[in-house]
């Protein structure tokens, strides 16, 4: 490895150490679920990045299935807290209308909700947006 | 080794990692679920092609190459999978900032299919995109 290339990825380490530190804020400060399922796919593309710097600084090939491993951790990881944060925020507000509402054809029910809608006016739609991050 | 090889390398594992850290930014300063992953993906598939590309340069034999082009296979088939999921969970659960969408198509498609805005427990209804 010749001086100016170990230069270069040591900028590329400093990149990532910033990196991290950020991700790591957005991942305590949340503040839902999915947030932190985001943050937690990006800590580990940073350590994707890290392994690879590491092999490419030193010229070894052992940290290379490792990386295998953690790109199928990532993917496991998110999709398995997608389906639980789906599973638990039940107070979300797109229902299926065979699930709750009142037995009755999905086209009339359709239709009733968007009467029902229409009825409460934009103000509505003001008070959606004082409540940006709704939930935990 | 070859020197100029070992410079290219290590120019796209910088790339890579410029790509990390733009994402790091648009995790921090970025409003809602939806936009946050927009800048999340960035070096979820384009960062780790530069990173792979980078490593392949510089380490300048074909034993690894094609452990590394098993990495960004997997990761390119899982990633949109995962975005998908998380971003169906996200706007299902109403943690989409209403205000800042242009156009939702997908609140009018889920309305004709028979899905039906639910009155929340406390927070009110929120959106109409009738008109």
């Amino acid at each position: 490895m010749t001086g100016a290339a170990s230069v270069i990825i040591m900028i590329g380490v400093a990149f990532l150490a910033a990196a991290m530190a950020l991700t790591l804020v957005r991942m305590t400060r949340g503040p839902s679920t999915l947030d932190r399922v985001i943050a937690a796919d990006v800590v580990v593309a940073v350590v994707i990045a890290a392994l690879a710097m590491e092999a490419a600084l030193n010229h070894h090939t052992t940290t290379i299935p490792i990386m295998v491993v953690l790109s199928l951790l990532g993917f496991a990881g998110s999709l398995s807290m997608a389906k639980f944060a789906a599973d638990r925020d039940r107070t979300g507000k797109w229902r299926d209308a065979a699930a709750s509402a009142p037995a009755s054809a999905s086209g009339s029910s359709a239709q009733g909700g968007a009467g029902r809608r229409e009825s409460e006016s934009d103000g509505s739609r003001q008070g959606a947006s004082e409540h940006p991050e709704a939930s935990r | 080794m070859n020197p100029v090889l070992d410079i290219v390398g290590a120019v796209f594992l910088l790339l890579g990692a410029m790509l990390c850290f733009a994402a790091a930014v648009g995790l921090v300063r970025f409003p809602d679920v939806l936009t946050r992953m927009h800048a999340a993906t960035k070096p979820q598939t384009l960062g780790l092609l530069f990173v792979i590309v980078g490593v392949a340069f510089s380490l300048q034999s074909f034993k690894p190459l094609g452990m590394l082009v098993l990495v960004a296979i997997l990761q390119l088939l899982t990633a949109p999978v995962s975005a998908h999921m998380v971003a169906r969970t996200a706007y299902r659960t109403g943690q989409v900032r209403e205000d800042l969408l242009v156009e939702d198509d997908l609140a009018d498609d889920l309305a004709e299919a028979g899905f039906h805005l639910s009155s929340g427990e406390d927070e009110g209804e929120s959106a109409d995109h009738r008109d």
